[in-house]
């Protein structure tokens, strides 16, 4: 196990300890990734071995943990330290982590579906307990110490039966590079244990964010740099006929790059390059496709599809006959966009064939396999940092779609004009080339017995997919049919790229399977909460409802109770999560106000409450923002929102107040965090504008106009 | 057309070579290296590129270069003083009101503005003056009382 770098350690190792500072001596933990499947891995691709975690003990004390993942503002940065000072046995503050560079982290499949701690995260802890272990080992020969008699405390091992045998973890390290791979997993802290998790911690990089010191990829500025404006068709489909140069040539300092139709400006300022571009005059054949933002939906549900299904149970027609009433729905939600505030950036340079590109990306890695691919380079000649990342909301996470079109695009030019190329989306060319949530369509029809309970249930969902689709509910008599998903999205289905956004598909499917009850609530005249609470039996779900009750201080009323309460439940990324809200509206303007929302969470064991809170406001008040007002509108190809200014987001002005709960169980693993506080809010504003007027809005978003239509038909 | 612009940057003079319709943030983020003023839209809609020239919080995406000419401008990286963070800054870090970050100079500026004009701002009137700025992580709860509390700090002086 011990031993001083060696002459056999091939190359590529080499390079790679020298990459992570590790020539001179440390410890590096690797953690294979048997418990999560091997699917996540993509063996040999890349210079990093494929692992999905390593630390890194250096002999200056500081420890170091690699991930793959990033933080995009979730808050990822600051609680893994947590774990691994939890189980090193280190100070909070000597752990450094290096996320999402290719040439150092270990290969990630992009961040996203809220895997960050629940499973990088788990391995994260174990290969932290492992390399205490291996510190003890070491710490044993060097103190001569029987381990038995070790522990440890803030980096330091010592012996306690012999109060002046200590060393430190960097000592250890010193003039090793012991490599540790985990087969078993070692025992991690228990929870009656926890120095550090489970405490809060604000975040870590909350300084350089308030100083403008932290960089995002648009900030780094390179000698030499060109920025670059490429020229975009005005509408999806529409093909180059010509283009008309010579006016932008003009330009003192334009350079113009044409490469088939791949036409770029490119100068030293950004905003010239920009203004060149509008001089360029062009021609373009339009396509036929004839789709708008009000056609959309029939189209979407003649789209050929094969169904798959999702839930069956007993038979649905004998459920009809045990129905005393019977509820039959359409609910409707339009494409979304992702709207980070930092549009798509990517700076590329290449020196010695080597290819170096900072991008605001969720999955560098498989920008690295773009990159790699469309320059026909060898995937160890590429490599791709993370810098801070302005929000993207699964807007830059390639899994289908290529989702950072603008990393091959900067490193096309970079090649061509031999100097470092920054391209930066527009606002209009953020919208213009987003991966739009998909629009969707949800039928649902259901039936309650005299008693309240509900007999069948029997749902058709098109294109949202089928995460949030599954039946929660204690119901005899299933059918849920999926056509169509997010990540295959049926051949001619939508009219441009669509893609993952905050727990994908799972808003959609709420907002109808939450409305559907509350609307049989009503019928059976049962308090909306007690009619679920009757036909739940899952006990985590009755465990989060009541306790947004408790929260909440609800109090039980005949539905259509004119206090405009709406309640949602569901499950997202392994956490159960329960919304209840208060609205009220303007029956005038049809303008809704969320006056208060509650939320509850049963994620398991939560490491960052401070940073989970955190997410569960956030998302709270980003879905808002799909439950009210945002929806592209879009016609024949052209996407026509182009701007804040006609597509609106949350505001300062809308926000509730809004309180949250995580439930306590720490036993339990981890879940999910930063998705499942989306899911709720379409759900809980149309329950409570029902609960208020008795209108039925099951068309997201819920405009004024349809909430004065909707309340015209009540 | 460059013409010779000079104005003051974070209380530093400055003379500029430079078109004089160029919108100030990118003279800031390319010629002057400050990229602490971000682009989120340059339509003036979202606020991300707010500085304060003359005290007041404006979109830079807006302004001219030109219009800046013998004018105070202050940027994010004007307000800590001698390592000190102004208390708006330190408000923002000691409530947690941020995320991603990348809103978080712009929504500081325009703080920054809403304060010295109105030293005795109540909370609605905060929330209503900071509707333009724009916070897509929603970090906005946090974002207000940060600011009600700097204010409350602003004024012990």
């Amino acid at each position: 196990m011990k031993g001083p770098v060696s002459s056999d350690i091939d190359y590529d190792r080499r390079d790679f300890f020298k990459k992570i500072g590790l020539i001179g001596g440390g410890i590096i933990i690797y953690c294979t990734i048997g418990d999560t499947g091997s699917s996540i891995a993509q063996p040999g691709f890349g210079s990093t071995p494929d692992f999905n975690a390593f630390l890194r003990i250096g002999t200056d004390e500081r420890v170091t943990c690699f991930i793959g993942k990033v933080d995009m503002g979730q808050g990822t940065i600051t609680s893994f330290p947590q774990l691994v000072a939890e189980e090193l046995d280190v100070a909070y503050d000597s752990v450094d982590m290096v996320m999402g560079d290719t040439d150092t982290c270990p290969w990630d499949i992009g961040t996203g579906g809220s895997m960050s701690i629940r499973i990088v995260g788990v391995q994260v802890r174990s290969a932290a307990a492992e390399a205490k272990g291996v510190l003890k080992l070491l710490a044993a020969e060097y103190l001569k110490s029987p381990v038995e008699r070790l522990k440890t405390k803030d980096g330091v091992v010592f012996d306690t039966k012999k109060s002046d045998a200590k060393v430190t973890y960097g000592t250890l390290a010193k003039g090793n590079i012991i490599e540790k791979h985990l087969e078993t997993k070692p025992s991690v802290t228990s929870p009656d244990g926890f120095e550090f998790i489970g405490k809060p911690y604000f975040h870590q990089d909350a300084y350089k964010k308030v100083t403008g010191i932290a960089q995002y990829a648009g900030d780094i500025r390179l000698t030499d740099m060109l920025y670059a404006a490429i020229l975009r068709p005005p509408v999806h489909g529409a093909l180059l006929k010509s283009a008309a140069l010579s006016e932008a040539k003009k330009i003192e300092g334009v350079q113009v790059i044409e490469d088939d139709n791949f036409i770029a400006i490119l100068h030293e300022a950004p905003d010239i390059a920009r203004k060149a571009l509008s001089m360029v005059k062009t021609e373009y054949d339009l396509p036929s496709l004839k789709l708008n933002d009000k056609n959309i939906y029939e189209h979407l549900l003649q789209t050929p599809v094969q169904a798959q299904v999702k839930e069956k149970k007993g038979e649905i027609e004998e459920g009809m006959k045990l129905a005393k009433e019977l509820f039959e729905e359409t609910y409707t939600s339009a494409y979304v966009a992702h709207a980070p505030i930092e549009t798509h950036t990517s700076l590329a340079t290449i020196e010695n064939g080597k290819v170096t590109i900072w991008a605001s990306t969720q999955s560098p890695f498989a920008v690295q396999r773009t990159v790699a691919e469309g320059m026909k380079l060898p995937a160890d000649k590429v490599r791709v940092i993370t810098p801070f990342v302005g929000g993207a909301f699964g807007g830059k996470l390639t899994m289908v779609t290529d989702s950072n079109l603008e990393a091959l695009e900067a490193a096309r030019l970079s090649h061509l004009t031999g100097r470092p190329v920054q391209v930066s989306f527009s606002r209009e060319e953020e919208f213009f080339y987003d991966t739009f949530r998909p629009a969707a369509i949800v039928k649902i029809k259901s039936g309650i017995d005299g008693s309240g309970k509900i007999v069948f249930w029997n749902s058709n969902v098109y294109m949202a997919g089928d995460g949030g689709a599954e039946v929660i509910y204690n119901i005899p008599h299933q059918m849920v049919n999926i056509y169509g998903t997010w990540m295959m999205p049926p051949p001619g289905a939508h009219p441009f790229r669509i893609g993952p956004w905050r727990a994908p598909g799972v808003p959609n499917n709420i907002h109808a399977k939450e409305m559907q009850i509350s609307l049989m609530a009503a019928k059976a005249g049962i308090d909306p909460l007690e009619f679920r609470l009757k036909n739940l039996k899952d006990e985590k779900m009755i465990g989060v409802l009541k306790a947004a009750a408790k929260k909440f201080g609800y109090k039980p009323v005949k539905p259509l109770s004119g206090r405009g309460i709406g309640i949602s439940c569901g499950i997202d990324v392994d956490t159960y999560v329960a919304h209840i809200g208060e609205i009220e509206l303007d029956k005038k303007t049809g303008e809704i106000r969320v006056k208060r929302v509650v939320c509850v969470y049963d994620m398991g064991l939560c490491i960052n409450p401070q940073g989970t809170k955190i997410q569960m406001e956030g998302a709270c008040i980003m879905s808002m923002g799909y439950a009210l007002s945002e929806g592209i509108r879009f016609s024949d190809g052209a996407i026509l929102d182009k701007n804040f200014d006609t597509y609106r987001i949350p505001g300062f002005s809308w926000v509730p107040k809004i309180d949250t709960v995580i439930l306590k169980k720490d036993n339990d693993p981890p879940h999910g965090a930063g998705e499942p506080a989306v899911i709720g809010m379409g759900a809980v504003i149309a329950s409570g504008v029902f609960d208020a007027t008795g209108a039925k809005l099951l068309e997201m978003p819920m405009t004024p106009e349809r909430v004065k239509a909707a309340l015209g038909k009540v | 057309m460059k013409e010779k612009i000079s104005f003051t940057i974070n209380d530093k003079p400055v003379t500029l070579e430079v078109e004089g319709d160029r919108k100030l943030l990118w003279v800031l983020r390319t010629e002057l290296g400050l990229t602490g003023t971000k682009y989120g839209c340059g339509e003036g809609v979202c606020g991300a590129c707010t500085v304060l020239i003359d005290g007041d919080a404006m979109q830079s995406c807006q302004v001219r270069i030109r219009d800046v000419a013998g004018s105070k401008v202050t940027t994010i990286e004007g307000l800590e003083k001698g390592g000190k963070l102004h208390p708006i800054q330190k408000a923002f870090v000691d409530h947690d009101a941020l995320q991603c970050g990348f809103c978080t100079p712009g929504m500081i500026m325009k703080a920054h503005s809403i304060l010295t004009e109105n030293p005795n701002a109540k909370k609605e009137e905060i929330v209503n003056a900071m509707d333009g700025n724009l916070c897509r992580c929603g970090a906005h709860p946090r974002i207000i009382d940060a600011i009600v509390d700097a204010a409350k700090i602003l004024k012990k002086g």
